[in-house]
């Protein structure tokens, strides 16, 4: 077996990679609800039902796709940029924290800010924590030449007793029954709902108006170019004169803030407070959701759908049906993987035999 | 100061704390050999931490159904072994980024273990227990380093045997040069007629056969259960550990060794009731394994071609 590169792009061939991946993950994926011991084809329908089959399923859907628009942003603008931002997870815990302890000011004497000032910097906060925790990993690649997949690994680990210390000391709720969550959030610093009776926020709509401005970005501005660039080829990117170390140290900086956001609309749009299993592996998901995009920005708005609707029709799925709902994290990761092979097919042929 | 002092020396002149300290190390001795396998053949491996997960919970769940301790090590083994064989097939075969293909193995053993853990127990609370490896007690009567060997289970011995073996076997033998060169300079080793891609798919298969291996020593040895956390990052603690031993065998046993004495004492201090809050010296291991990779980073002579995709006619 060997690897031909193929002599022309096709375009088609990249807009049907996604759809081919998912397809034969769900094929894949039938096996083991079969073992599970479930009917396949209620099954799915189940989790379809689950995801989109009413007003309230919909809006769960667009809830949990949420935060997995911003991490899969933040994801797919590091990669742009061989940037391989993997902590995602602990910037996400960072970003609600800062914010629960800028909108926790709200109130006390020393910081009588007008609400609206408030609310801005409490997202500025999130922001830069999450870019701030990346910072690190990505001046030592630049400076050291350390991986930054490992460092941003262990970070997360690192991020998550920073908060599980923070919610045992300084921000602990001291009405919360001894359970470690942070202090509520003044409920006039919560995002608005944007459907009635849902738990959909104008969080989306932040997330929406990133994406469509992070496309903007790569597509139109010099970064947007020294990002592609850079990540194409650095040694050539350096060569031409362009900026490889400011540019990735940025790019370290807009990913980070991202996944920081999603931390904030996590905390202002849903829970109110942070607690240490606040988010079920969304920065880990982010990774799949830029793949599946194939790191286009716009494109990560329908790949994350398709994990957020995974996700809640599979919890759904499984109070019916009983199929575990790990099902949808096998799912997710089956879809990363066939995603990497129908990627490569659309550069490469296969040959069988020998040359 | 002296008080400090007493203490440590008190601590470093215990058996219980080399007990301690030797059980921690294994499964990084185990994960550790395994990456260093894969990085030598030219391939970064970071299915670890979920190859880690799928030993455990195949190992366990073999002895669970009655198998016995070493049929269920060999059943982690086997089970590290199919994800190797899936992750070489990605990465080697297919030449896909050996980052994210990683991670790909990683989520993908993680929640099929996850999965398959509550389709068999569907109802449970507490997790399942078994009669896991006793310690080695016949051993106590060795002078000096008895009553700490007599603390251990065989898998540990196992773990410390296998460092010479490696390093035997990438140093001494035609198939460790192999390994080696197409880790180095594929096209070289080609020329010289090794088959790459075959050496490099059998690397990453026997290095994930470790990475199993180092997940049921949690299952069949530390404890008797199988928990959804309990690999913990221990996985990406050996990815670090690699580079810290600067890809040889033994610097990657004493770097384990190294890095489980102070996770021992950390453990100690912890239960000695310090003044700092617990999750502090919890952060400790992860910390100490970026500081591992900030030190060595300027020295660290990776395998040239790691991470580089070999096609065939191409350059």
């Amino acid at each position: 077996m060997r690897l031909e590169s193929r002599s022309e792009y096709s375009r088609r061939a990249m807009l049907l990679a996604p759809i081919v991946a998912v397809l034969v993950t769900l094929g894949v994926c039938a096996l083991l609800v079969a073992w599970a011991g479930a009917p396949v084809g209620q099954t799915y329908a189940l989790l379809f039902d689950g995801a989109f089959g009413s007003r309230f399923a919909f809006a769960e859907t667009l809830t949990r796709a949420t935060p997995l628009i911003l991490t899969g942003l933040a994801a797919a603008v590091a990669f742009r940029a061989r940037l391989f931002n993997i902590g995602a997870e602990g910037q996400l815990y960072l970003g609600a924290l800062a914010a629960v302890a800028v909108g926790g000011m709200h109130g006390g004497s020393t910081f009588d800010l007008p609400l609206p000032l408030l609310s801005a910097l409490m997202i500025a906060a999130g922001a830069a924590a999450g870019a701030l925790w990346l910072l690190g990993p990505a001046w030592m690649k630049l400076k050291l030449g350390v991986d930054e997949v490992v460092t941003t690994l262990l970070l997360n680990f690192v991020a998550l007793l920073l908060v599980s210390m923070m919610l045992d000391g300084p921000m602990k709720d001291p009405l919360a029954m001894g359970w470690p969550q942070s202090v509520a959030l003044d409920p006039e610093l919560e995002f608005s709902r944007l459907i009635e009776r849902s738990r959909v926020h104008t969080g989306l709509l932040m997330a929406f108006g990133l994406a469509i401005l992070m496309w903007l970005i790569e597509r139109f501005t010099t970064f947007g170019f020294a990002l592609r660039a850079v990540g194409a080829n650095n040694r050539a990117a350096a060569f031409a004169g362009l900026p490889v170390g400011r540019t990735v140290l940025l790019c370290a900086l807009l990913s980070g803030a991202l996944a920081g956001l999603a931390g904030v609309g996590e905390v202002a749009g849903r829970a109110s407070y942070v607690t240490t299993d606040m988010s079920p592996g969304y920065g880990y998901a982010g990774i799949v959701i830029a793949m599946l995009a194939a790191l286009h920005p716009l494109g990560v708005l329908l790949a994350a759908l398709f994990v957020a609707a995974v996700q809640v029709g599979a919890d759904s799925m499984s109070r019916v049906v009983g199929v575990p709902n790990f099902i949808a994290d096998v799912i997710v990761a089956t879809a990363l993987l066939t995603m990497l092979v129908a990627t490569l097919l659309t550069r490469y042929r296969i040959r069988w035999g020998r040359a | 100061m002296m008080d400090f002092l007493t203490t440590l020396f008190d601590m470093l002149g215990s058996a219980s704390f080399w007990v301690a300290t030797l059980r921690v190390a294994t499964p990084l001795i185990l994960g550790t050999l395994g990456v260093l396998i894969c990085e030598r053949a030219g391939v970064l491996n970071l299915g670890i931490e979920g190859i880690m997960v799928a030993g455990a919970f195949t190992g366990w769940l073999a002895v669970f159904n009655g198998a016995d301790l070493w049929t269920g090590v060999l059943v982690a083994g086997l089970v590290g072994g199919v994800f190797g064989l899936l992750h070489a097939i990605l990465t080697v075969w297919l030449t896909v980024s050996q980052h994210v293909a990683g991670l790909g193995v990683t989520l993908l053993a993680t929640s099929l273990s996850a999965f398959a853990y509550r389709v068999s127990f569907p109802q449970v609370s507490t997790p399942p227990t078994i009669e896991a490896f006793a310690p080695l007690e016949g051993l106590a009567g060795l002078p000096l380093i008895g009553p700490v060997l007599a603390g251990q289970t065989a898998l540990t011995l196992l773990a410390i045997v296998l460092v010479p073996a490696i390093a035997y076997l990438l140093y001494r033998t035609p198939m460790g040069l192999a390994l080696r060169m197409v880790g180095e300079n594929p096209a070289a080793a080609e020329g010289q007629g090794v088959d790459v891609i075959a050496v490099r798919t059998g690397a990453v298969i026997a290095g994930s056969m470790l990475m199993g291996l180092a997940g049921a020593f949690l299952t069949l040895s530390a404890f008797n259960a199988f928990f959804f956390n309990m690999i913990n990052g221990r996985g990406w603690i050996c990815v670090a550990l690699v580079v810290f031993a600067s890809w040889r065998p033994g610097k990657a046993l004493l770097g384990a060794v190294l890095f489980a004495a102070f996770d021992a004492a950390q453990l100690r201090l912890q239960q000695a009731g310090g003044a700092l809050p617990y999750q502090i010296y919890l952060m400790l291991p992860y910390l100490l394994s970026i500081l591992a990779l900030i030190v060595m980073a300027r020295r660290a002579a990776y395998p040239q071609a790691l991470m580089k995709p070999y096609r065939k006619g191409e350059r």
